[in-house]
């Protein structure tokens, strides 16, 4: 029979006569499990952010016509040499437009698939932008304004001006700020483009557009597909790339087969497109794990030795309670729930002390070029991590009383008596 | 009569440094209400089997028996139970654990057994205070009283379970004559009044001749 009362009231009063180990052992947990959760909530928050920056705005499937040398050349058809061995020299490419041949009932096709968010026409082309005498090569892409801001977050990169504002302007343009800058351009403000073959069109600047990527806003521009459409003299089937977003992104792989056997055109699915995205992600998880885990452990090693020391300098007392009839497993029970109580003080406290700064860190001022729209540093709150932290100072106190206190169990009480 | 304690053909070793036979078939028994003393040359063996008897100590040869039942080979499980309920125990040295109170101290071994209620147990801890003239220390914690006093509680302690029998190890050998005396006469009450039964290990001729019978060590032998 285990008598509890009596075991937790030793053990509290072991405690508390000894306030100041217990202090600083419980300090140690905490101090472990705080900076696990703020460390975690930090990361986690800065890796879903870094995933985002690309997730957001990375079609799940680009679906678009490559100039590539066909796959079959013409002396292959040719019956007579089937059995031989043929050489051919040179290869060119066959000539064939960029554009994507039925576009429009593509994208009927696709919006009716189940998985399928959206399916976006674009259409990229180059140009140049004309201000007075100087002319700057760039690219303009067409874009369904609303739909982008909607399903790739197109909003987040535009700085001033909005996706409303392009949609509703004819003849506007989302300029790159890059370019803004190098011409001195200000929003209201009128730009001339043109196409590589073609005549000069004058555009209504709406808005800039920032991405983060100095290269890219040095040369990007986007505006409406029909006044890229206007601007290259094309039709309204005129579209040169498809960008899908799927519900789940685990069916890329499989859908960009799929169209590619389909329709005869590229589809790139995202993980080929970012295959060093998912490397640069797990190796950012490793290393925050294994820092907390090293925190962790550490905050173990201190409870393990305030508990042995406070089990040596106990040792007349454990000898009176065994002469007087306490059992082993008592006397065990006793150190045992020292080092429990120990583990949920100091948990606690490190679950307040990690929300704290973790709250604390997310009200700082984080402003960078490249994510226009983020203020704060990014915290990722997610209640599991809190979980995971208590129950690991527990897992840990466990381990870290379980030794010492089994040493406690076993010591022979005649010793004592005798060594006295 | 009843025994309290019986020990047959007890033989105990030292292994370390070398092989050393301490206590050389000890036979002996304690009647209830018996008042006996041990006396001995230093390093004879008293306190090596006053541990068996006490069945702290379980690596020996022979049969012990409490209340006329086998303790060896008990479970240790089993024998803290026995110690708990029917031993009480007062070493030389005044072993109290000095971060409770006086009055904590006398009721952790009936908190232990569980026998009684809180208050049960709190009364009586305090009656065996009163009988030991130190009832005005209940609160005190035990690090701050006298050894006199530390004794006296120690004797409470060991008498909170009513147990058949009290051992003591030198338990006056720290004491002035004039607390020695005290803790004889407490000792001495015990045992006519209440039928308590004594095992006292003690180098002080005075006590032992005062108690009901001698038992003389001689190198690990009893001699009489
Ligand atoms: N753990 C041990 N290992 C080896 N020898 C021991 C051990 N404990 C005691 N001894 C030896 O056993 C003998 C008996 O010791 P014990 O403590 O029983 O003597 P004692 O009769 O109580 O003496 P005293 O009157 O001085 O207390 C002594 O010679 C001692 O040196
Ligand atoms: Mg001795």
């Amino acid at each position: 029979m285990i008598n509890w009362t009596i075991i937790l009231s030793i053990a509290r009063t072991h405690l508390l006569t000894k306030i100041k180990q217990t202090a600083i052992a419980a300090l140690g947990v905490t101090f472990g499990i705080g900076a696990y959760i703020t460390l975690v909530c930090f990361m986690t928050g800065l890796n879903k952010m870094l995933d985002d920056l690309i997730l957001n705005q990375t079609p799940h499937v680009h679906i678009y016509n490559e100039i590539e040398p066909s796959k079959k050349q013409p002396i292959a058809l040719y019956d007579e040499f089937k059995n031989s061995f043929n050489v051919v020299h040179s290869i060119r490419p066959k000539l064939t437009q960029k554009k994507i041949h039925n576009a429009l009932p593509i994208i009927d096709y696709l919006e009716r698939n189940d998985n399928v968010r959206g399916a976006l026409p674009q259409i990229k082309t180059q140009i140049f932008y004309i201000s007075g005498s100087i002319d700057i090569g760039g690219n303009l892409t067409g874009i369904s304004p609303l739909d982008e801001a909607k399903f790739f977050n197109m909003s987040d990169y535009i700085v001033e001006g909005s996706a409303q504002d392009l949609h509703n302007t004819d003849n506007g343009i989302l300029l790159g700020i890059g370019i803004a800058e190098k011409m001195s351009l200000d929003i209201g403000d009128r730009i001339q483009v043109s196409p590589i073959s073609g005549e000069v069109f004058s555009l209504k600047i709406v808005g800039f557009y920032q991405s983060g990527i100095a290269d890219l806003d040095a040369i990007q521009s986007f505006t409406n597909v029909k006044t890229v459409q206007r601007i290259l003299g094309e039709a309204e089937n005129y579209i040169t790339d498809i960008n899908v977003k799927l519900h789940d992104i685990s069916q890329a792989v499989s859908m960009s087969k799929e169209i590619e056997q389909k329709f005869k055109l590229k589809a790139i699915d995202i993980n080929t497109a970012n295959a060093q995205f998912e490397t640069g992600t797990t190796i950012r998880n490793l290393i925050t794990y294994a820092v907390s885990i090293t925190l962790l452990i550490v905050a173990g090693f201190g409870i393990y030795n305030i508990l042995n020391m406070l089990i040596y300098e106990k040792m007349n007392d454990i000898a009176i309670l065994k002469a007087t009839g306490f059992s082993g497993k008592d006397v065990q029970l006793i150190f045992m729930s020292q080092a429990i109580i120990i583990g949920v003080v100091g948990g606690i406290l490190g679950l307040l002390m990690g929300l704290g700064l973790s709250l604390l860190i997310d009200r700082l001022p984080f402003a960078t070029e490249a994510l226009p729209t983020i203020k704060t540093y990014p915290i990722n709150h997610n209640p599991w991590f809190y979980f995971i932290g208590i129950v690991f100072a527990l897992i840990s106190t466990f381990f870290a009383g379980f030794l010492p206190s089994r040493r406690a169990k076993k010591i022979d009480p005649v010793t004592i008596i005798r060594g006295q | 009569m009843k025994y309290v304690l019986e020990a047959q053909h007890i033989n105990k070793y030292f292994r370390k440094p070398v092989l050393f036979h301490v206590l050389k078939d000890i036979s002996f028994t304690i009647e209830q209400g018996e008042f006996a003393s041990i006396m001995g040359k230093s390093g004879c063996g008293k306190s090596t089997l006053l541990y068996i008897l006490s069945t702290m100590d379980t690596d020996y040869d022979g049969k012990l028996f409490l209340n006329e039942e086998l303790a060896t080979g008990e479970s240790r499980q089993k024998l803290s139970y026995l110690r708990n309920k029917h031993i009480g125990f007062v070493f030389q040295f005044h072993y109290l654990l000095s971060e409770f109170s006086v009055l904590e101290n006398v009721m952790l071994p009936a908190k232990k057994l569980g026998e009684k209620t809180f208050e049960e147990i709190e009364h009586d801890a305090m009656e065996k205070l009163k009988v030991l003239g130190i009832d005005k220390l209940a609160k005190k914690r035990a690090s701050r009283i006298s050894g006199g006093e530390k004794q006296r509680v120690a004797i409470a302690r060991a008498l909170i379970n009513n147990p058949s029998i009290i051992m003591g190890d030198e338990p006056t050998g720290n004491l002035d004559s004039y607390n020695s005396e005290n803790v004889f006469s407490i000792f001495k009450q015990l045992s006519d009044e209440e039928g308590l039964s004594l095992l006292v290990v003690t180098h002080d001729m005075d006590f032992a001749k005062r108690t009901d019978r001698i038992i003389t060590m001689e190198d690990g032998k009893l001699i009489s």
